[in-house]
């Protein structure tokens, strides 16, 4: 049922990829609709397969890479909704759409868990998972608006204009959109690394190990908090912005994938789940 | 029944011409009661712009009415016959129906794919209609115009892309600002090319105008103009701090803002976006001030560049427009045959009942007296029987078996039938 329920998923958000690279391509309007809906349908179920595993296991499914990344998607999508909402950039969907689908499908190829650790069968602990993704997923969008802003940058300093210059949007869309993504994840990624700590004072004892997952989240968020700091200071905006929004991710990626798969520590995903 | 186009533009005839013609036509509603006592005359369109004087119409006999239209068209100007010939096209059915349809739809314009044009022929579709001149054919036509030209400017790329100095900065701004309401443009300096860029961005929402000059008489003039501010050169750097768009066009010969004054400048406006457009030749900006983060500079040259690029996209896309527009005349052509079957079958019936009329005529002074009873039953028989042998030919005809080739059908039934009386 859970896989029938996800292949759907996974249909829809790669329906959503193909119909937003044909809008990109012909700039018509109705197919971005249909991207919309067609996302927005796939998410619905994607929500539905979340409740109904919550409802079997009593916590958030985020011990192993796999369930990281369907729950990455799964946030990342839900973001991209919301800032469709309050926040319109069209082009962005071209680049949501096969980043949600692909993590989906490496979430599906990756081997199923055996049973969680009794430490992190916890609804507390769903608190910094749901938090830590979120803004995770909002640092993405803020990746991909500062790509796209320095493509269009690039194309208005140097007076060559490409494929690209009539479909992205104005610099100030895009860099309004690097404002708002940081206003929203910031505090995010700090709720979700003050519920964490919070977890691990009252499960191992300390509420900071300098795990390398720790370590590298901590420069992350140095990195945005200078980022916000100087925005309202002196106002970097733009270029600068959006160089530091992707440095940001850069990091963000190396903690979430990279810290699991090189570097060992309490918090990788293997030491999650008792060993068969 | 033909339709028929008839007209000058800017390619064939000189402006002075134009100008005579389009100036006898300023009181349309005169120049409709005109053309509609032209004898031959059924349905009749008119329009004058700045660059083309065209009469479209429908008529009956064009070799009678097509020197009647002409000597109204040119009442007003005093040409002899062979001019007249020689600056005047004529187009009948699918070529004129062509010809509108590249008109309304900015091909035909000396910049391609004007807006203009389309509401122009609206407008002269309006007055028609008020003043009664068209009916189901031209009606149709102009509304068929309006669906290719708005067709036209959705799928092909004719209209959009700047291809005026002006109009380009306004396009930039944009996407450098997205919206332009709340911004502030200052102009230094004057000259038609700056004050038109003024012009567009205040027409597209720019809230501020702020204007320099080296004698405050002129920026005031200016600045009147626009309903902004003035002010004098010697303020132009601290004005820095508040404007977002700068339009330079001053006969200095030295540069009037070096890269550092701009970089003073910057930190000061915590680097809100600013874009300059330097329109002098010689220039007045550092060229280097592009470098900086957050500020846009352009040059004459830049957007001339761009506008080049545009143009020939334009003409790229006006290919495209072609082949909608061939394919549109066709669908119209086809139409109007389809209407050609109808006449055929009235002219069918007519004559049928004339032989009934006269045979019945005939047999009735041969047969002597009758009671009223037998003209009666006489005259259903005759009838009756025409109705039945035409039965099969008038369904035939409104099957419309071979719609690709209905003129050639209709006119095979026309001589079968010797309809046509030769």
């Amino acid at each position: 049922m859970e896989t029938l329920i996800l292949s759907v998923v996974l249909v829809g958000y790669f329906g959503a990829t193909a119909i937003w690279l044909a809008y990109l391509l012909i700039q018509q309007e109705r197919l971005y609709r249909y991207g919309v809906w067609v996302m927005g349908g796939g998410w619905m179920l994607h929500t539905l397969d979340l409740i109904l595993a919550v409802m079997e296991q009593g916590y958030f499914p985020g011990a192993s890479l796999g369930q990281a990344l369907r729950l990455f998607s799964w946030t990342l999508v839900g973001a991209f909704l919301f800032l469709t909402w309050r926040h319109p950039i069209r082009v962005l969907g071209t680049l949501v759409a096969p980043l949600a689908a692909l993590t989906l499908t490496g979430s599906l190829i990756l081997p199923q868990p055996g049973p969680v650790a009794p430490l992190l069968q916890s609804l507390w602990l769903s608190f910094h998972i749901a938090t830590a993704l979120l803004g995770n997923a909002t640092f993405t969008l803020a990746f991909m608006g500062g790509i796209l802003y320095l493509v269009q940058e690039h194309q208005l300093k140097s007076k060559k204009f490409g494929f690209f210059y009539r479909r992205l949007p104005s610099l100030e869309a895009l860099d309004a959109l690097n404002y708002y993504c940081l206003t929203i994840g910031f505090p995010l990624l700090t709720a979700g690394i003050i519920t964490g700590s919070i977890y691990a004072q009252y499960t191992l004892g300390s509420f900071w190990r300098w795990d390398p997952k720790e370590t590298l989240t901590l420069i992350a968020w140095l990195i945005y908090a200078v980022l916000l700091h100087e925005r309202l200071a002196v106002g970097w905006r733009g270029r600068r912005a959006a160089l530091m929004a992707i440095i940001g991710f850069l990091v963000l990626v190396v903690t979430f994938v990279g810290a699991n798969l090189w570097l060992q520590g309490y918090h990788s995903f293997e030491s999650f789940v008792r060993q068969p | 029944m033909n339709l028929v186009l008839l007209g000058i533009n800017h390619r064939t005839a000189p402006l002075e011409i134009r100008e005579k013609l389009a100036g006898g036509l300023q009181d349309l509603y005169a120049g409709y009661q005109e053309l509609r006592h032209l004898p031959g005359l059924q349905e009749v369109v008119l329009y004058s712009t700045c660059n083309r004087v065209e009469v479209l119409f429908t008529t009956a006999d064009p070799p009678e009415t097509v020197p009647r239209v002409q000597a109204f068209l040119f009442n007003l100007a005093d040409l002899p016959p062979e001019e007249r010939e020689r600056i005047m096209y004529i187009h009948q059915e699918g070529e004129a129906i062509q010809h509108l349809f590249r008109v309304a739809s900015g091909l035909d314009s000396m910049v391609i794919g004007e807006p203009q044009i389309l509401g122009q022929v609206k407008e002269a579709y309006r007055l028609a209609t008020q003043q009664h001149a068209t009916g189901a054919i031209l009606n149709r036509l102009l509304h068929k115009t309006f669906s290719v030209a708005k067709r036209i400017r959705s799928e092909t790329g004719i209209g959009c892309q700047a291809v005026s100095v002006s109009y380009a900065a306004v396009e930039l701004a944009r996407k450098i600002f997205g919206t332009l309401t709340n911004k502030t443009a200052l102009l230094v300096g004057a000259g038609e090319m700056a004050e038109l860029a003024v012009e567009h961005l205040k027409h597209y929402g720019v809230s501020q105008i702020i204007v320099a000059n080296r004698t405050l008489e002129r920026a005031l003039k200016l600045a009147r103009r626009f309903g902004g501010d003035a002010i004098s050169l010697a303020e132009l750097e601290c004005q820095l701090l508040t404007i977002d768009i700068m339009i330079s066009s001053t006969g200095a010969t030295e540069q009037i803002l070096t890269r550092d004054q701009l970089k003073r400048a910057m930190r000061l406006r915590k680097q809100q976006p600013l874009f300059l457009i330097d329109i002098a030749v010689p220039r007045d900006l550092d060229p280097e001030i592009n470098t900086l983060d957050n500020v846009y500079l352009y040059n004459i040259d830049d957007l001339q560049g761009i506008i080049e690029v545009n143009r020939r996209y334009r003409q790229q896309e006006a290919v495209k427009a072609e082949r909608i527009i061939a394919a549109e005349v066709l669908k119209f052509l086809q139409w109007r045959e389809s209407l050609a079957v109808y006449p055929t079958i009235i002219a069918l019936q007519e004559k049928a009942d004339h032989i009934c009329q006269n045979e019945l005529k005939k047999t009735l002074s041969q047969l002597g007296p009758l009671s009223p009873e037998q003209i009666k039953s006489l005259q259903v028989l005759t009838q009756s029987i025409t109705h039945k042998l035409l039965h099969d030919p008038i369904l035939y005809m409104k099957r419309n078996h071979h719609p690709k080739d209905t003129s050639r059908e209709i006119n095979y039934i026309r001589r079968l039938f010797n309809l046509d009386q030769e």
